[in-house]
């Protein structure tokens, strides 16, 4: 079994997850919560990677971050160093591919907590900012949850953006579907066998949990 | 003239129904406002106006002479910069955290633990919100609203989540909670009897518009037009003071009343100070004052004024206190009923309904 690529997949997943929760929270708040009328174009663009086919984002992703483009530009000014085939250029393409499995379950479950609980928060005098903290997060915590499992769940088992961005570099870019793939090419089936159950096993006990863990907390706070 | 509430507001509804309020509340003399209307009549509307929870489409809002909104001058300060409590109908209680938690959400420990005790509800501290009947959850809001010490508290319908029976019980201890907190508050409700029983102060609102405004009793008895009184539904609202039982029956003693009249009327539980409501279509009147009849109460006065109102006439009596009943203006004219002439008025004792009121100036200052 190639431990090195899933070694680099969980990292890859983990560090894809952090930064989804960082970015995702806001925007799906801002997504349930702003009366602006453009919104769904905001909407169907978080949504877009769900039916993109992920060469297509790939293709797109390495012309933004290629050196001659501005963004590729000003990272290799600032660090020295260059996106594509990097483990940075695919954290960011991972970031991309699986930001509508954060922000969907997030924003759902934000539109589930009563309005009326963020109205009085705020008539006994507490922030904005606070009332998100205090009041809608606590309560969304099965969705947020959900979004941030499902999330390490599909960056795990990214493949076509991986191969677009990061290509095949090993203990780098070579993470396990990629590594999966390469045993085959390589006829090698053997350890394409033991990987994929591997990362078969791992999904499901991931999913299963994450229903579990529902099932919990709904029992507790019940969401009418 | 400073303690006061202005608001002058509108606010245009999808529907094309349009709110437009104009509203003074002298919040010295009023320790509570009720805001009384039908259904629909755009109340709920107005206090969330009060609250900065909805912006008015135009007007002002001035609380103690700081503005709240001005269209003109763009001020619209926010739910937090205005510390007005709001109790809604159904509480809205934070389901994650315990009923000291929702007490202590805005409010220093030490505040929240002293408004536990003052509201009874130490026992419940550790106790989930939805564990709770709902007279308890109405207590723990009042005391998480008034533990961010509000400069004003308003009150969306506090009664309607409550069970027929809890309610009569809990107006009474609701006003009393109310006086105990001393912060100047708004009720919305569409209940006359909510309204006598927890107002000072009554402002009345129909379609959309605040339609009069005055001391409760008084609103009741000299409605400012029909609509007013239709919707108000009781002419009588008498200040009054239980002063014994007689064969199941209370019997009363109108306010102010040396030797006058005594009312009998069905015991409903209440206690201590009373208004006695009578609606006027319930007061006969009849010339024979020694007649037998099933009306439990007869009382002597004299015809102030006689008032045609289409098919019907208004006769306002002078018993010691004022009285207006309701007949048809064809047994006025039988009965030739003129100024100044001696009647009686016959009132059912089925037909006066209760509401304990502990008047503002002896709020219950002993029991904080």
């Amino acid at each position: 079994m190639d431990w090195q690529a899933i070694w680099l997949s969980v990292r890859l997943a983990g560090a894809t997850t952090a930064i989804l929760l960082a970015l995702g929270l806001p925007i799906a708040y801002w997504l349930t919560f702003s009366p602006r009328r453009w919104k769904f174009l905001v909407e169907a663009l978080v949504a877009l990677p769900l039916v993109l086919p992920p060469t297509v984002l790939g293709f797109y992703v390495l012309l933004a971050i290629g050196p001659r483009s501005p963004l590729g530009a000003v990272y290799a000014k600032l660090t020295g160093g260059m996106l594509p085939f990097s483990f940075q250029g695919l954290l960011l393409a991972s970031v991309l591919y699986s930001f509508p499995f954060t922000v969907q379950p997030v924003a759902a479950a934000f539109a589930g907590v009563d309005r009326k609980l963020l109205e009085a928060s705020w008539c006994l005098g507490v922030s904005r900012a606070a009332t998100f903290r205090r009041v809608i997060v606590p309560l969304s915590l099965p969705g947020i949850a959900t979004g941030a499992i499902l999330s390490f769940a599909h960056t795990l088992g990214e493949f076509g953006v991986v191969l677009m961005v990061g290509g095949n570099i090993s203990g780098v870019t070579r993470t396990v579907s990629i590594s999966i793939y390469d045993s085959v090419q390589a006829l090698n089936y053997a350890a394409a066998s033991q990987t994929s159950l591997f990362l078969l096993c791992v999904s499901f006990t991931v999913l299963a949990l994450t229903y579990a863990l529902q099932r919990r907390i709904w029992a507790v706070w019940p969401i009418n | 003239m400073a303690d006061q509430l202005i608001c002058q507001c509108r606010k245009r509804l999808s529907k094309g129904f349009e709110v437009e309020a104009d509203l003074r509340i002298p919040l010295d003399r009023a320790p509570v406002t009720v805001l009384f209307g039908p259904s629909g009549s755009g109340k709920t509307t107005l206090l969330r106006m009060l609250a900065g929870l909805q912006r008015p489409g135009a007007g002002s809002i001035v609380f103690r002479e700081r503005p709240w909104f001005d269209a003109a001058r763009g001020i619209h300060l926010r739910p937090q910069e205005r510390r007005a409590g709001f109790l809604f109908q159904d509480y809205a209680l934070f389901p994650h955290l315990t009923v000291a938690e929702n007490v202590a959400y805005a409010a220093p420990r030490e505040t929240a633990r002293r408004l536990l005790d003052t509201f009874g509800l130490a026992e419940l501290a550790a106790s989930n919100p939805r564990a709770i009947s709902g007279g308890q959850q109405q207590r723990v809001a009042l005391a998480r609203a008034l533990a961010a010490q509000p400069a004003l508290l308003l009150l969306d319908e506090p009664l309607s989540a409550l069970d027929a029976p809890t309610r009569s019980r809990t107006r009474y201890e609701l006003r009393r909670m109310l006086l105990t907190g001393g912060v100047p508050s708004i009720v919305v409700t569409h209940d006359r009897m909510e309204a006598v029983a927890l107002g000072d102060w009554m402002a009345v609102m129909v379609n959309g518009r605040i339609r009069q405004t005055g001391p409760v009793q008084e609103v009741f008895s000299q409605p400012a037009d029909s609509q007013v009184a239709e919707s108000v539904g009781v002419e009588n609202v008498l200040a009054a003071e239980i002063v014994g039982r007689e064969s199941g029956l209370l019997v009363l003693k109108v306010n102010g009343q040396v030797n006058g009249a005594r009312i009998q009327c069905v015991d409903s539980g209440e206690t201590g100070p009373v208004f006695a409501c009578i609606r006027a279509e319930d007061v006969a009147i009849t010339r024979q004052m020694d007649q037998v009849s099933s009306a439990r109460n007869r009382l002597a006065g004299c015809v102030r004024a006689v008032i045609a109102e289409g098919p019907l006439a208004r006769v306002e009596l002078d018993c010691g206190f004022p009285l207006v009943a309701l007949v048809t203006a064809q047994s006025a004219a039988e009965m030739a009923l003129g100024e100044g002439e001696s009647v009686s008025a016959v009132i059912k004792a089925t037909s006066v309904h209760l509401a304990a009121h502990t008047s503002a100036l002896e709020s219950p200052q002993g029991e904080r």
